[in-house]
């Protein structure tokens, strides 16, 4: 594991392919759970957990799994894992456990898990398929919590339950809000990623044909 | 007849599965461009989500409780419905090849809608169905029932959102609002619409 190559694996999970506001995956949860920060932060470290385990062990079993069973057994793994997450949170973190709801079963067919499984941990080494995990359930938890925090401040005058003040916009914290919020949030992290990538773009251009302006000049070496 | 319209007016309005318990949104937003995908994907999601409740349902209440294997029902329940929206798809490519050209492909997508697993785990949860429908006891014919109108409310959501596309697209909105951004924004129009109906009742 060399950093370019760890780099790349956070960039990518975290930024490039974030699947909140990139790729626009596991939306139920993320409309659904981001009614408070707490919340977000809940269903984002669920995920996160399941994601890194159900990773090692598909990598892990890659060349075990014959490849037209793949997507019944990263099912049943995934299943597996959310089945033991579902027993754990209800035996110690009951409030959490019924603030999630239905949406803790639902993460057996989130998107994210199934996606990263087929596309990632079944061609990759276990230690990769560890950190895509970990990045890409970040990148998650990131715009769980980002989003949750918006909705909370602006709908119930509270920033992780802690009361800020009286005033309260109670479409923030409807289901309206919630695709609102959500469809502004994407609009804005495009826009600042287009921003960078035409940035990014003009520098290469410049350096090909050699009329970067001095102060520019990447140094050599 | 009185639970009949209650589970009517609740599966379909005032608690629809997409905009109002955003169940399914996925194929809400990825199956939307046109009315007719749209209305395919409806009908499909709905035959699934009737025969979902008319098998799961019973598998919990007569088999898993029973044995206290009420743990096991995550992983009871996506295999029961990875097997079922096969053997529909081989029925009806057997049955009505017309049919399966229409919605044949969007059956293999209904395994991981969540909109699916989502009633299968809504019916069981013997609170949650008494609070939005108001009744005393849960049988299978009312789960049977609350997986179709839920599925007819699934349809009702994502046509009236493909319709909206279809003018929307045409509009000259900013360049990073494109696609799901006005989607959403979109989409929180009508779930300000079906709001309207919590005041129902």
């Amino acid at each position: 594991m060399n950093t370019q190559k760890f780099r790349k694996i956070a960039s990518d999970g975290l930024l490039t392919n974030n699947p909140t506001f990139r790729l626009v995956l596991g939306t139920c949860p993320t409309l659904a759970l981001t009614t408070s920060a707490f919340n977000g932060v809940g269903m984002g470290l669920a995920v996160t957990f399941i994601l890194i385990c159900s990773n090692v062990l598909i990598s892990l079993l890659r060349k075990v799994i014959p490849n037209s069973v793949r997507i019944p057994a990263f099912v049943l793994i995934i299943a597996t894992f959310v089945t033991i997450v579902r027993m754990v949170m209800e035996k110690f973190i009951p409030d959490l456990y019924s603030s999630l709801g239905v949406f803790l079963p639902l993460i057996v067919v989130n998107c994210i898990i199934l996606g990263r499984a087929e596309s990632f941990a079944s061609k990759n080494d276990v230690l990769s398929s560890a950190l895509d995990g970990l990045f890409t359930g970040l990148g998650f938890t990131v715009a769980l919590t980002l989003m949750g925090t918006v909705r909370e401040i602006l709908g119930s005058g509270s920033f992780f339950g802690l009361a800020l003040w009286d005033f309260k916009i109670a479409f923030f914290t409807s289901q309206a809000g919630a695709f609102f919020v959500y469809g502004i949030f994407i609009a804005l992290f495009n826009a600042v990623y287009s921003y960078f990538e035409r940035k990014q773009h003009r520098k290469t251009f410049l350096a090909e044909f050699d009329v970067l302006p001095a102060s520019e000049k990447v140094k050599e070496g | 007849m009185g639970t009949f319209m209650m589970i009517v007016i609740s599966a379909v309005f005032v608690s629809n599965f997409v905009v109002v318990q955003f169940l399914g949104i996925c194929p809400f937003l990825g199956v939307s461009k046109t009315t007719s995908g749209a209305l395919g994907m409806g009908v499909a999601v709905t035959l699934v989500m009737t025969v979902t409740c008319l098998i799961t349902y019973p598998i919990y209440v007569y088999i898993l409780t029973p044995l206290e294997l009420e743990y096991m029902e995550i992983i009871v329940f996506i295999f029961v419905i990875a097997a079922l929206v096969q053997m529909i798809e081989k029925v009806i490519k057997k049955f009505s090849p017309p049919l399966y050209n229409a919605m044949g492909i969007y059956l293999p997508l209904i395994t991981t809608n969540c909109a699916v697993l989502g009633v299968a785990e809504t019916v069981i949860d013997t609170s949650l169905m008494m609070d939005q429908l108001g009744i005393t006891s849960v049988n299978l014919g009312t789960a049977v029932l609350y997986g179709f109108f839920a599925g007819v409310g699934f349809t009702v959501a994502i046509v009236l959102l493909s319709g909206l596309r279809e003018k929307v697209d045409f509009l000259d909105t900013p360049k990073s609002l494109k696609g799901f951004p006005v989607t959403m924004v979109t989409a929180c129009f009508m779930a300000m619409g079906f709001y309207v109906f919590n005041l129902i009742g």
